[in-house]
C-alpha cells in the first residue's frame, strides 16, 4: 500500500540527525532542533556509527558551532542549574547506546516546564538520566580510588586504566589538584588516550596503543629503582591489615569488582 | 629505607588493624603552594578480604606498651614480636604510598612507651614533619594519648585533621575489670579540651581569617563490642552521651576478635559478633541521620537490639499506631521513619511529589525497598491493608520474603544433597 500524501508530509519533518560525537556537537544539535522545529527520529554519532537511512526520514548533518552550543548550555543553566547541565554531560560520557536521544528528550522536558524539572524523580526520562549518571559517577569515584601510579625512571608517575565509561574528563581536576608537584599520566587503554600533567597543565595524549604496546610488562622495564620496593611494601601492608576471623569474600568482591584487579598491584 | 622496614610494617600494621576507623572525609585541607595532596570526600582505595575499606596507612609507631589491657594484642604481658618505626620511616612510607594513589593519608597510633608525653611528642613530630618539610596536605589522623600534656595535644591539633581517643570498653566496671590502669575520666579530659579548642578556633576564625586550622575533621572514638558483657543499651547510651557532650564526629564499634586465653574475655575461637556490630552501626545511623533518640530504640527494660531485623523496622513494629504514613502528605521526618526508605529516597519523595501524586510505580523507581515499606505506607492508588495486622505477623512476612545475608549464610545449615 502506498503511503498517503498526508503521511509523507508528516514524515518529511522527521529527521535523522548526525553530529561529530563531541559534547558541543550534541548541544549544537539541540539548538538546531529548536531552530528548525525538527522532529527527531534518531541521532547518529558520526565517529562511531554507520549512517542510518530511514525511508521516511531525512538526514541532516549538524556542524558543531561553539556559540550555538553555549546558548543551549546557558539556557539550561538558567532553567535547571549548572548541576543538572553537568548531569547531562556525565550521561553523554557514558557512551550508552541511545543516550543522545535521551538527553535531547530530557532537555526538551526541562525547557517545556515552568519550574525546574530536574527534581521530578518520577519522570521516566529523568529517572533514566539519573540512573546513567549514577553509574558514571560510581565509575568516576572508582577511578579516583583504583588508579595506581607507578614511578618511572624519568620521575613520571604512570597509571593504566580501563574504565567502563569515558570518565577521564571527570577526574582531571581531582588529580591535578591532588598531585600538583609530580608529573603523572593516566592512560585509558580501552579508548586509547590519556591525560598527562606536566606540573603546569593537563593535556590529552594519544600514544596509539597498538603501536607502542602500553601494557604492564613494558612499564615494568621503565620503573624507577625504588618502585619494586614500595610495591612490595604496599602488598605487605594490604595483607597485614586483613583480619582473617572476619573474612567476607562476597563483600570484598562487591567493593572491588574483579574486572579492576588486573591494575591493582595488591590484587596481583 | 631498608629491607628491615618490611618486617616492621608487617608487625605494626597487624597491630593497628583492630582500630576500625578508616574515615578520611570531613576535612577541607586544600593543596597549597603546589604541594602534595589535599583532603575532601573520603576515598577508599581498596578493601581488605574481610570487606573493610582501606583509606589510610594505618600503623602503630610502636607496639611496645607499658599498659596491660586484657583486650589488646599489644599488652605488655603478651609474648609477641615488638618493633618501632623511626620518624623518618613513617614519613617516607606515607609520602611514597600517597604519591602512588594508594592512600588518602596517615592514621598513626601507638603503644605507650616510657610515658604519655614521650609517645605523644613522637606522633606530633611526624605530623609536623609531613606538613612543614614535605608540604603534605593529605589526611592525618593521630591518636591522642591519654595523659599527654595540653601543649602537645594542642600542637597535634594544628597538624592533624582528626584526633581520637578510644573509650575501648563502654562501661566503667568493664574497663576496670579489663584495663585496671585506665579510666574513662582520663580519656574524657583531653576530649573536652579538644572540643573546646575547636569551638574557640571556629570563633576566632570568624574574626581573623588566618587563624590556623585545629582538628578540622573533629574527634572520634571506638568501643569494643562483646568483650565485657555490656548491653546494647549501655553502648548506645554511651555513644549518644559522647556525641552530645563532646561533639564527636563518629563513634566506631569494633566486634571483639578473641586474641587471648584470659578468662575475663570470650575464649579463643569465639565468633566475632559481626551481626551485632552491624545492628549497632544501624542504630548509630538512626541517631545521626534519622532524628531518633537512643531511648526510642533501646532502654533499660529493652536493652538488646533484635539481631534478625534492623532497628528501624523493629521500632516501627513496636509503634504501629504511627502508621500508615501517607507518602503524598506526610512530613519529611515521618517519611524518614518508614522502614525501607532511606535519607536519599525520602528527599527524592519530597521533591517529586510536587510534580504529581506519587504511586507505587514511582516509589519503585525512586528506589525504596517496597518489601518492607509496603506494610507502612499509603500512596495514590495504594491503600494499606496490612497495618491492622499483628506486628509479629508483619515481621514474619518480611523475613520470609527477604534474602537476609545473615540468615542465608548460616554455617550450621546442613546440606543434604
Amino acid at each position: 500500500m502506498q503511503p498517503s500524501a498526508n503521511t509523507i508530509v508528516l514524515a518529511m519533518q522527521h529527521r535523522v540527525l548526525e553530529y561529530d560525537g563531541s559534547w558541543y556537537g550534541l548541544l549544537t544539535l539541540v539548538f538546531e532542533v529548536y531552530e528548525h522545529k525538527y522532529q527527531v527520529s534518531a541521532i547518529v554519532n558520526r565517529l562511531k556509527e554507520e549512517i542510518q537511512s530511514d525511508f521516511f526520514a531525512q538526514n541532516a548533518m549538524v556542524t558543531t558551532n561553539w556559540q550555538k552550543a553555549e546558548r543551549v548550555a546557558k539556557g539550561l543553566k538558567a532553567k535547571v542549574g549548572a548541576g543538572s547541565l553537568e548531569e547531562l554531560y556525565e550521561a553523554y560520557l557514558s557512551e550508552v547506546k541511545g543516550v543522545e536521544m535521551l538527553i535531547l528528550k530530557a532537555i526538551q522536558y526541562y525547557f517545556s516546564m515552568q519550574v525546574a524539572g530536574n527534581k521530578n524523580y518520577a519522570h521516566p526520562q529523568i529517572i533514566e538520566i539519573k540512573k546513567i549518571v549514577k553509574s558514571v559517577s560510581r565509575e568516576r569515584h572508582r577511578m579516583k580510588a583504583f588508579v595506581r601510579f607507578q614511578r618511572l625512571s624519568d620521575d613520571i608517575y604512570f597509571a593504566i586504566v580501563e574504565p567502563d565509561f569515558n570518565v577521564l574528563p571527570l577526574i582531571v581536576k581531582h588529580f591535578k589538584e591532588r598531585y600538583a608537584d609530580q608529573r603523572w599520566i593516566i592512560y585509558d587503554v580501552k579508548r586509547d588516550y590519556g591525560i598527562s600533567y606536566d606540573l603546569c597543565e593537563v593535556n590529552e595524549v594519544v600514544f596509539g596503543a597498538e603501536n607502542t604496546g602500553i601494557d604492564q610488562k613494558n612499564i615494568v622495564t621503565g620503573w624507577h629503582e625504588e618502585e619494586a620496593f614500595y610495591g612490595k611494601l604496599w602488598n605487605l601492608y594490604f595483607k597485614s591489615v586483613n583480619i582473617k576471623e572476619r573474612k567476607n569474600t562476597k563483600l570484598h568482591v562487591q567493593h572491588v569488582p574483579k574486572r579492576y584487579w588486573k591494575y591493582l598491584n595488591e590484587k596481583l | 629505607m631498608s629491607e628491615r622496614a618490611l618486617e616492621k610494617l608487617a608487625v605494626l600494621a597487624d597491630a593497628a588493624k583492630y582500630d576500625v576507623s578508616c574515615s578520611s572525609s570531613g576535612s577541607d585541607r586544600k593543596n597549597k603552594n603546589k604541594g602534595l595532596g589535599n583532603t575532601g570526600a573520603g576515598i577508599c582505595h581498596t578493601y581488605t578480604e574481610d570487606g573493610r575499606c582501606v583509606s589510610l596507612l594505618k600503623i602503630l609507631l610502636t607496639n611496645y606498651c607499658i599498659y596491660d589491657c586484657a583486650y589488646c594484642v599489644s599488652r605488655r604481658s603478651n609474648d609477641i614480636k615488638r618493633a618501632a618505626f623511626t620518624v623518618q620511616e613513617v614519613v617516607d612510607l606515607t609520602i611514597n604510598f600517597y604519591r602512588r594513589n594508594y592512600i588518602e593519608g596517615l592514621f598513626l597510633s601507638s603503644g605507650i612507651f616510657k610515658d604519655p608525653d614521650y609517645t605523644m611528642e613522637r606522633l606530633v613530630r611526624i605530623a609536623k614533619k609531613l606538613r612543614n618539610e614535605h608540604n603534605f596536605n593529605g589526611y592525618i589522623h593521630l591518636k591522642t594519648i591519654p595523659g599527654a600534656s595540653q601543649e602537645l595535644i594542642y600542637e597535634a591539633g594544628l597538624y592533624a585533621d582528626r584526633l581520637s581517643i578510644n573509650l575501648e570498653i563502654p562501661t566503667t566496671s568493664g574497663l576496670k575489670l579489663l584495663a585496671p590502669e585506665k579510666d574513662h575520666k582520663q580519656m574524657a579530659r583531653p576530649m573536652d579540651y579538644i572540643k573546646n579548642t575547636i569551638i574557640q578556633t571556629k570563633e576566632e576564625k570568624k574574626i581573623i581569617r588566618s587563624t590556623p586550622k585545629f582538628v578540622p575533621a573533629g574527634q572520634s572514638t571506638q568501643m569494643i563490642i562483646g568483650a565485657a558483657k555490656e548491653s546494647d543499651w549501655q553502648i548506645i547510651h554511651a555513644a549518644q552521651h559522647f556525641y552530645k557532650a563532646y561533639h564527636l564526629k563518629r563513634v566506631y564499634y569494633s566486634g571483639y576478635v578473641p586474641i587471648s586465653n584470659d578468662t575475663r574475655l570470650p575464649a579463643l575461637g569465639t565468633a566475632v559478633p559481626m551481626v551485632r556490630e552491624n545492628r549497632l552501626y544501624q542504630t548509630d545511623w538512626l541517631l545521626r541521620f534519622y532524628k531518633f533518640e537512643a531511648s526510642e530504640i533501646l532502654n533499660p527494660t529493652n536493652p538488646l537490639l533484635d539481631l534478625d531485623i534492623d532497628p528501624k523496622l523493629s521500632w516501627a513494629l513496636r509503634n504501629m499506631h504511627q502508621f500508615p504514613v501517607d507518602i503524598n502528605q506526610a512530613s519529611y521526618e515521618m517519611i524518614l521513619r518508614v522502614p525501607g526508605i532511606g535519607v536519599t529516597s525520602a528527599q527524592k519523595i519530597i521533591a517529586a511529589r510536587k510534580f504529581s501524586k506519587l504511586r507505587i510505580v514511582h516509589l519503585e523507581k525512586i528506589g525504596i525497598s517496597l518489601n518492607k515499606a509496603k506494610y507502612f505506607i499509603t500512596c495514590q492508588g495504594y491503600q494499606q491493608q496490612f497495618v491492622h495486622m499483628q506486628a509479629d505477623k508483619i515481621k514474619h512476612y518480611i523475613l520470609s520474603q527477604s534474602a537476609s545475608k545473615y540468615i542465608k549464610c548460616n554455617p550450621q545449615q546442613i546440606q543434604l544433597f
